[in-house]
């Protein structure tokens, strides 16, 4: 089976700063793939390169078989992202801004879909507001709708509960498991560790762009018996 | 397509939400002007054979679309970058001749729009005729495209709003308050005349005025090639910016 995600040997440099080293991984179709590492270990440069937002110097990535840069329409249209920054525009209502973001991935009138997302995410009530008037956890989850306007295959999500309180956060984590169950492959980045334990299949350590281990989630509890991720985490880095 | 036109519509639609600031006040601004000159001047100078009042308009009208197709694009870039929903359409599919049309399109038409608005408003003022509506058009859309992806340019260039009011204040506004708008060019001394032939904008309000009273300064033909070829070369630049992601994909 072609893998969701597969990155070789790549690398790509900020000046002197050298923020993916050389880093190869494979994800698999349908996991719940969890991308950990401290500040600076390279995580959303990655999630860059691999949305198109950043070029690689060296290296490739494909996304279900398709190279990022040489048939990035196909491989953008795979793709659903979630930035880590809270990013909006505000001009638009939450509607229209699912409406425009729809028909970038060349879809029209898509709102049964739109309703739908709306509703797991709980905006229903939201969706004729504009953006401005939202609070930071409403415009985390418009994020999160966004990403999944087009229904795309492989959904990446860059911290996406920071800012979002424990109610949100629960519905937030529901939708995505129920998307992860139909088939979607879900890469997510996050500092919360308990979440990544909860609901990542595998998990990949990353620290100064290199990747320090890459294995199911269970066996990297059991490599290291009686601990918490946390734990799991902090040991790694420590090497 | 669908992409496109959606980013053609997201742009028009950003602009019209504010049209009172992006549409109306540009109109007032023109017919203050038209007010203040016209009122000061109409006495005492004939253009081309042509009261001033008149000859100005056109001046005024073209003033307006190229200041509003360059503020649509450039603005509509650098607040997408600053507050980083650029991201919006750099995660899609599009591709980047899209971009670049639905980018250019909309700013042309915001342009036309402001244009047609001071038309409107300023033709209660005098009886103004149009000799050749197709060179009007012709060079109202071609103008309106230069300075629409020339706005683009300056979008995708500058990483601060003062940036941008630097690039309008020092290089559009001279170029286009020196070009003819108020005056025929050839009321200037020989430097200045010789000087203003190397400023395209000089072309745009020749050819249009040559649209209105079947006179101008230079030949219609010559000043729409050299729109037409500055068209095409900042075309081809903010193509050429655009395919290579400069300063929008790191």
């Amino acid at each position: 089976m072609i893998p969701a995600v597969s990155i070789v040997d790549v690398v790509k440099t900020f000046g002197s700063l050298r923020a993916l080293d050389g880093l190869s991984l494979e994800i698999r179709q349908g996991e719940f793939f969890g991308l950990l590492g401290p500040n600076g270990a390279g995580k959303t440069t990655l999630i860059s390169c691999l949305a198109g937002l950043a070029r690689l110097d060296s290296g490739s990535i494909r996304v279900l078989g398709h190279d990022v840069v040489r048939d990035f329409r196909q491989a953008r249209r795979l793709l659903g992202v979630v930035p880590q920054e809270l990013v909006f525009d505000p001009f638009f209502s939450v509607r229209e801004t699912l409406r425009i973001q729809s028909g970038y991935f060349g879809i029209r009138r898509n709102d049964d879909w739109i309703d739908e997302i709306l509703h797991h995410l709980d905006l229903t009530g939201k969706a004729d507001a504009n953006m401005r008037r939202l609070s930071g956890g409403m415009k985390r989850r418009v994020l999160v709708a966004q990403a999944l306007v087009h229904k795309p295959p492989v959904i990446v999500l860059d911290e996406p509960t920071a800012g979002v309180d424990v109610e949100l956060r629960q519905g937030l984590w529901q939708f995505v498991r129920r998307l992860n169950g139909e088939g979607h492959t879900i890469i997510l980045t996050t500092h919360y560790l308990e979440e990544a334990e909860a609901l990542c299949n595998r998990i990949a350590l990353m620290k100064q762009g290199q990747l320090l281990a890459l294995d199911s989630t269970v066996n990297l509890m059991a490599a290291h018996p009686g601990a918490s991720l946390e734990e799991v985490f902090l040991r790694t880095m420590q090497r | 397509m669908i992409g496109f036109w959606t980013l053609f519509y997201k742009e028009v639609l950003r602009f019209w939400k504010v049209a009172f600031q992006t549409v109306a006040a540009p109109v007032l601004t023109a017919m203050l002007y038209l007010m203040i000159f016209g009122h000061v001047l109409e006495d005492h100078v004939r253009v081309h054979g042509i009261g001033y009042t008149s000859f100005l308009i056109p001046g005024l009208v073209m003033m307006q679309v190229l200041q509003n197709a360059f503020a649509n694009s450039s603005s509509s870039l650098i607040q997408a970058k600053i507050t980083g929903s650029i991201v919006f359409v750099l995660l899609p599919p599009l591709p980047y001749s899209s971009f670049f049309i639905a980018y250019v399109l909309a700013a042309m038409l915001r342009g036309i729009m402001v244009g047609v608005g001071v038309l409107l408003v300023t033709v209660w003022f005098v009886d103004l005729q149009v000799v050749a509506p197709g060179w009007v058009l012709l060079f109202a859309v071609l103008s309106g495209a230069l300075f629409g992806a020339l706005g683009m340019i300056a979008g995708i260039w500058v990483e601060k709003f003062d940036q941008l009011a630097a690039f309008q204040n020092f290089l559009i506004m001279p170029l286009t308050m020196l070009s003819g708008v108020f005056y025929s060019i050839y009321t200037l001394p020989p430097f200045w005349q010789q000087l203003s032939h190397y400023n395209p904008v000089f072309y745009m309000i020749d050819g249009f005025r040559y649209g209105f009273f079947g006179v101008s300064d230079v030949s219609p033909v010559h000043s729409l090639a050299v729109v037409a070829s500055c068209f095409a070369l900042t075309s081809l630049l903010t193509l050429a910016l655009l395919k290579r992601g400069w300063k929008l994909r790191t």
